[in-house]
């Protein structure tokens, strides 16, 4: 078993048992469907909309090269500065040399999955700059060393008394766990480090080709001081974030507030096209933006997967995951986590070592369903799995496969197993939960269903013969 | 109209009453039925869990076949989805591609069948219960089965319907998926019983009796009354 399967079985395990995990993001995620559906409702044609959606992003995926050269000429023409990362190395020594240039010691970084992607952080503190989360829910999981549980909702497995509890520990001063309380306690630490920040580095949720610029959706205004206030501003994003026109925004920015949060619009959402402009008063000397590739060109690469390019990481697929509320975000130990990373993770990191993943599903489709740019997300996890077998098979798997294959081309001998599976049957009690018993993956926790005195064939057979 | 049925292996062997059920519907209604007991299975584990070059044989039985049927009518939701959905993917640019796309014109799910073949939704059933559907996810979101069963129930005489919590969600079951990953295959599973349980329903009726042996073990487990039915046994009942 490589690492990461068995990482994922243990922790899995672990969490599928949690009744108390299980209610906390029931609760959570309670809130988020009612208040998505009453979005969804206010569109005149929401199936509409994701179709737009979809072709919109089709169009920007499939002429990738195009809009990115487009994007990157515009906004080098305003003074920003555009770096190209082949993979994670690339685009963390892009940022290194910048806050190296720049004699920086305090960063502030807003929320940017492809950050936790490159392990951004981690390089950065390794050589000795003190680096700051400045959203909230991102804050909370840097002060707990943990990774984010959802990639838009980094710290929603924690309880109110549980971050109250953090507080206490890592900031002091805490007067209750409301979540106004909560809120300024990390407003007094963030509203310092902006101010005491060399650098702020922000993520991007969509790049627009046609006049350059990035756009940042967010809820909380930390995005907007952490790319206003400091000297430089360094932006990381995955090259599939560009969309062709301005005027797309006018679709994506409301499709991303309702399936990310059921908002009709995020409270916050910022157009940044270049470093300070001659004759304006503030904004960053700086703007750099450092799009990543990381093996998203084998994705696209991949016509049959290529679509999960379209992703907006509004994470509303993990929020009807049955999978991902039941495991929880950790489980996945990647980046992205829930059907989307379950689906991109074997392109972006290895097939053979995060296979399982596209295993650990029952292809159930409410991601699919529910995906506003129309990714066909679970047969994407079928299409790994095919991708898997046939580039590496298990050889037990494989046989196991043949020879019922074989059995099923003989009736007459599959009837011969039903009869002596119901003799096997009466003699499971004997076995049953055992280390023995052949069928303990189901017994352990479920009883099996009888094998009935007289199948639906004989029942046939009786019928045919009653009707001729 | 001579109706092929399409009954999946563990159909045949464990819930044959499901089988049983869509006879004596079908017949009540005044159609000839008709049954290839030399299909064993669709291929749809090996098919699920990538192996895709084992399922091929497997699948290519069960289309010769159904390759004069009429119509075939799935018990089950995912076995249907099988037929209809994904045997046209797995013979893609194969000889037996056209076999597999004629299939899937003429293959339904029973509720789906019912209502939008047939254009019945009085079966003439009696059944003085309190139910709830829960909605395979094959049949929901492959096949878009989601009102045909419920319009079909409303005309049952004595039967109230009522809707659980989230019903679309996935019971846990998902063929292999149920035993390489049981403890997550469970959670699902115990979410999905706690919903019906809390209806007050005295049975929980599907259209696919793979997502009721999944909930009927752990029912069974817990020591719960509420007992599972597939559509066809109620529709049956008079």
């Amino acid at each position: 078993m490589s690492a990461p399967v068995k990482q994922f079985r243990e922790d899995a395990t672990r969490v599928a048992a949690d009744e108390e995990h299980r209610r906390n993001i029931s609760t959570a995620l309670g809130k988020y469907y009612v208040a998505r559906a009453r979005q969804v409702g206010i569109y005149q044609n929401w199936q509409g909309a994701r179709q737009a959606a979809a072709e919109i992003k089709w169009e920007a995926v499939n002429h990738l090269d195009r809009h990115l050269a487009e994007f990157a000429e515009k906004l080098e023409a305003r003074g920003g500065k555009v770096h190209w990362a082949n993979n994670s190395a690339e685009a963390r020594e892009a940022i290194l040399a910048i806050c190296r240039e720049k004699k920086a010691r305090c960063i502030v970084k807003s929320k940017a999955m492809t950050g936790e992607e490159i392990h951004l952080n981690a390089a950065l503190e390794k050589e000795g700059y003190e680096i700051a989360e400045s959203d909230l829910g991102e804050y909370i999981v840097q002060l707990r060393r943990e990774a984010p549980y959802h990639f838009v909702f980094p710290a929603m497995h924690l309880t109110r008394g549980e971050i109250k509890e953090l507080f206490d520990r890592e900031v002091g001063d805490v007067p209750s766990d409301t979540p106004e309380d909560l809120t300024m306690v990390a407003r007094r630490v963030m509203r310092r480090k902006y101010c005491e920040a060399d650098i702020g580095i922000s993520g991007a949720n969509f790049a627009i080709a046609e006049t350059g610029m990035i756009s940042i959706t967010e809820n909380e205004g930390n995005a907007r001081l952490t790319t206003a206030i400091p000297r430089v501003h360094i932006a990381v994003m995955g090259i599939e974030k560009v969309l062709p026109r301005l005027e797309d925004l006018a679709l994506f920015l409301p499709l991303l507030g309702t399936s990310g949060a059921g908002q009709a619009l995020t409270g916050y959402n910022s157009m940044i096209g270049g470093p300070r402009q001659p004759g304006e008063c503030d904004g960053p000397e700086e703007f750099h933006v450092v799009l990543i590739d990381n093996h998203r060109t084998r994705l696209l690469a991949d016509p049959e997967q290529r679509d999960a390019l379209h992703c907006i990481r509004c994470g509303a697929c993990l929020n009807v995951c049955p999978i991902f509320k039941n495991i929880g975000g950790h489980s996945y130990g990647t980046t992205y986590q829930g059907p989307i990373g379950s689906v991109i993770t074997p392109h972006l990191r290895g097939l053979q070592d995060w296979k399982h993943l596209s295993g650990a599903s029952s292809l159930c489709g409410a991601c699919t369903q529910i995906c506003p740019v129309k990714i066909d997300i679970h047969h994407h996890l079928l299409h790994n799995r095919r991708n898997a077998a046939k580039q590496k098979p298990l050889w037990w798997e494989k046989l196991a496969f043949r020879i019922s294959g074989a059995l099923f081309q003989r009736p007459e001998f599959f009837a011969f197993l039903t009869r002596l599976g119901r003799l096997a049957q009466k003699l499971h009690p004997l076995v049953k939960g055992s280390v023995l018993d052949p069928a303990r993956a189901w017994t352990n926790t479920r009883e099996l269903p009888e094998i009935a005195p007289r199948s639906f064939n004989d029942y046939w057979r009786e019928h045919q013969s009653k009707h001729q | 109209m001579k109706i092929t049925l399409f009954i999946p292996c563990f159909v045949n062997t464990c819930f044959p009453k499901a089988g049983i059920g869509m006879v004596e519907v079908f017949e009540r209604l005044g159609h000839t039925v008709d049954y290839r007991e030399e299909i064993v299975c669709c291929g749809q584990p090996a098919f699920n869990s990538g192996y895709w070059d084992e399922a091929r044989p497997v699948a290519a039985r069960a289309l010769k076949q159904l390759e004069d049927a009429e119509v075939v009518v799935s018990a089950s939701g995912s076995c249907g989805a099988m037929l209809k959905v994904f045997y046209p993917q797995l013979f893609e640019g194969r000889p037996e591609e056209s076999a597999a796309r004629s299939l899937a014109a003429r293959c339904f799910e029973f509720s789906d069948f019912l209502v939008n073949q047939l254009r019945v939704t009085d079966v003439g059933a009696r059944f003085p219960a309190k139910v709830t559907f829960h909605d395979g996810c094959h049949g929901l979101r492959e096949l878009g089965v989601k009102s045909q069963p419920r319009q079909l129930l409303e005309k049952v005489a004595g039967l109230e319907l009522v809707e659980m919590k989230e019903a679309e969600s996935c019971c846990g079951f998902g063929g292999t998926f149920a035993a390489k990953f049981p403890m997550i295959s469970t959670a699902m599973g115990e979410v999905k019983c706690a919903s019906a349980v809390e209806t007050g329903a005295d049975f929980i009726v599907s259209n696919d009796s793979s997502c009721l042996m999944q909930i009927q073990g752990l029912l069974d487990r817990q020591g719960r009354a509420l007992r599972t039915l597939h559509l066809a046994e109620v529709l049956a009942s008079r």
